[in-house]
């Protein structure tokens, strides 16, 4: 029997953490501290390794090497059963021959809990499922189950609760209210939640933190703003939301700002965003960031001219522009339809600007494209 | 097109399973009809309707020792091969092993040996090991028989298991033994029983393997093809009959716990 409310809290650690099949390396040497009481978010395209690190914490799968520790207990070899950590599963993986109450006392049983009845009631009651407790999970919906499966982890109250893909299988509508419904339990309970995505969206309104994965590896972590306004790689850039990178090399880096050259224009770049090695730049700026107006018109902040209209898709609530530079890269621009103006055609030529301060800037020796045919949101 | 014809293209389907089950079923119509047959000496011709072989069913020389002969083997047999087939399943359909593959297919064998070979054999070696042939000669050869049916059909249920149920079981503080008796066996436990009730019949009306091992052990198979040489004894058909039934039974009772458990509103 085990007590997981006691035996071990405070921060997940994962240190130098690898896991290979055969040759194949599944999760490459990672270092994660996730502290306690935080709704964390591991995103990542498919296959990147996030089922397999979650298993691993779980105890389901043993890692080729590294450290797994939960505050100062390392639990790297211990048994699933004997970890304060409970998974809810990709598919689920509800008992079908036990009825929704006992597979949500399931936990408490097997522990030795005095007040099951209790507790199931209050599960329940959090999933807003009461009524179906003695209905066996085929006789649910997708949802239901989903909601069950939640159930069931979190009435043992463990240290950790590991989300792999919860909401996959729900369609929108209903994500977007479990996604609601998951950030309020996690506030509720107040447990740390590893919750596992490959929707950046997701990701951005539930996580406190999240850690951008790739081939087994984490690209960068940080608060969700960070990740978008500040990002450290061009996978993370393409990845999360969309950028324009533009080839660019850095002619002055003598004050708080640097002075980039891209193709002859001198644009802006904060030190604290500008991530080159050397003065090889990836200048990225964000779509929705750049103001688009025809040739000729008076701008400020970083400018670029030169631009033709090439595509440009009314969609309501903004118009998405592509734009042809003179060196031949196309850049999106996004404007909102707010100020009367009529939108720009295609064909017309455009004076495109941004605030310095969005700019943020890439090592230029990497590939400028990484990351986005994994993310969902660009075609 | 006339009407008779349009009726009849219409209950196409309908005729073809009468005269399908017509097929299957006629002969079980038959054995149950002359087991109310008031016969003599054989019972080959219909000569009057008679409760009296329904009410002694033992009354024919030798039948009931023959019948219990075989339910006492075939539990004995369903037994010994349903525990040690469900074992060797769960072997092979859990652990990665050297030589699996050839076990997989070693498995089949039994089943694909002419059963009058198998009784052949079996006789051979019983004698050499200088066992006389008997009541447990025919257990042995019965469980010999009667693993491969149990390894294939709980292996089935093993390989259909989620291996993720199990270890939702063990992320839920379930331990290995805890595991296997909340989570597995239940789940493969309708497995078992299917493959249980296989072996039942599959050793109950067994005649050939039987016959060569038995030695002066009589059971109800032999008693019938020995009996039907001279003449059936209606009391047999009582007891076919009855087998049939209480079959019959146990399927529908099968179904109906299954449905309710599966929750069928
Ligand atoms: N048991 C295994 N044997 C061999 N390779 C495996 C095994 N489990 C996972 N892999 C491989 O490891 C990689 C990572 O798998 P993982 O399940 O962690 O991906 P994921 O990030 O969860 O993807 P998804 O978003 O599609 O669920 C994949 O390339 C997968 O093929
Ligand atoms: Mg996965």
């Amino acid at each position: 029997m085990v007590d997981a409310s006691t035996s071990a809290h405070g921060d997940l650690t994962l240190t130098n953490l690898t896991k290979s099949f055969g040759e194949f390396v599944a999760v490459d040497d990672l270092d994660l501290v996730i502290p306690q009481g935080s709704f964390f978010a591991l995103l990542g395209p498919s296959g990147c390794g996030k089922t397999t690190t979650l298993r691993m914490v779980a105890g389901l799968e043993e890692p080729t090497s590294g450290k797994i520790s939960i505050g100062k207990t390392d639990i790297t070899f211990e048994k699933p059963y004997k970890r304060p950590v409970n998974t809810v599963f990709q598919n689920y993986a509800l008992f079908p021959h036990l009825s929704i109450y006992e597979n949500i006392a399931f936990g408490l049983r097997r522990r030795g809990v005095k007040d099951v009845d209790k507790q199931v009631q209050n599960a329940l009651e959090l999933v807003e499922l009461t009524h179906l407790a003695s209905r066996k999970p085929n006789q649910l919906s997708g949802g239901q189950q989903q909601r069950i499966a939640l159930a069931r982890a979190i009435v043992n109250r463990p240290a950790l609760l590991l989300l792999d893909e919860p909401l996959g299988a729900l369609d929108l509508k209903l994500r977007r209210a479990m996604q609601i419904e998951l950030k309020w339990i996690q506030t509720e309970v107040g447990i740390t939640f590893v919750h596992v995505t490959h929707d950046q969206e997701e990701a951005m309104t539930m996580a406190d933190t999240i850690a951008v994965m790739n081939e087994g590896k984490i690209e960068q972590m940080g608060s969700p703003a960070d990740l978008y306004d500040n990002p450290r790689t061009s996978f993370v850039a393409n990845f999360l939301g969309q950028s324009n990178l533009i080839k660019g090399s850095i002619v002055d880096s003598s004050g708080g700002s640097a002075v980039v050259d891209i193709f002859g224009t001198k644009v802006g770049l904060a030190q604290d965003r500008n991530h080159a090695h050397d003065s090889s730049v990836l200048l990225g700026i964000r779509p929705e960031k750049i103001r688009i107006q025809p040739a000729g018109t008076a701008m400020h902040g970083n400018i670029l001219e030169g631009g033709v209209i090439s595509d440009a898709s009314y969609i309501g609530v903004s118009t998405q522009y592509q734009v042809e530079m003179p060196w031949g890269q196309e850049l999106m621009v996004f404007e909102q339809n707010d100020d009367g103006t009529p939108p720009l055609a295609k064909g017309d030529a455009v004076v495109m600007s941004w605030e310095p301060i969005f700019t943020f800037g890439l090592a230029g020796d990497q590939d400028a494209t990484a990351g986005s045919e994994a993310n969902p949101d660009s075609e | 097109m006339n009407k008779a014809t349009r009726w009849f293209s219409r209950n196409l389907i309908r005729i073809y399973a009468v005269i399908g089950f017509a097929y299957l079923f006629l002969p079980i119509v038959y054995t149950f009809v002359f087991s109310f047959n008031d016969s003599k000496k054989s019972n080959l011709v219909w000569v009057g309707f008679t409760l009296n072989n329904w009410k002694n069913p033992c009354g024919a020389p030798d039948v009931c020792n023959a019948l219990g002969n075989s339910l006492k083997i075939g539990v004995l047999a369903t037994f010994f091969a349903t525990i040690l087939g469900t074992l060797m399943a769960f072997a092979m359909g859990r652990y990665a092993f050297k030589g699996r593959s050839v076990v997989n297919i070693l498995i089949f064998l039994p089943m694909a040996t002419p059963e009058i070979v198998m009784g052949a054999s079996l006789l051979t070696m019983f004698i050499s090991f200088g066992f006389n042939p008997g009541f447990w000669t025919i257990v042995i050869a019965h469980v010999m028989f009667c693993i491969s049916f149990v390894v294939v059909t709980v292996k089935a249920r093993i390989a259909s298991l989620d291996p993720r149920l199990e270890q939702a079981a063990m992320d839920l503080y379930a331990d290995e033994r805890e595991t296997f008796r909340r989570i597995t066996f239940p789940l493969v436990a309708p497995g078992i029983a299917a493959a249980a009730l296989l072996a039942f019949s599959l050793s109950f009306d067994d005649f050939i393997i039987t016959n060569f091992n038995s030695g002066d052990v009589n059971t109800f198979p032999k008693f019938v093809y020995i009996s039907a040489q001279r003449g059936l004894p209606a009391q047999a058909n009582v007891i076919g009959s009855s087998m049939f039934l209480i079959a019959l039974i146990i399927v529908l009772v099968g179904q109906f716990v299954g449905r309710k458990r599966a929750g069928v509103r």
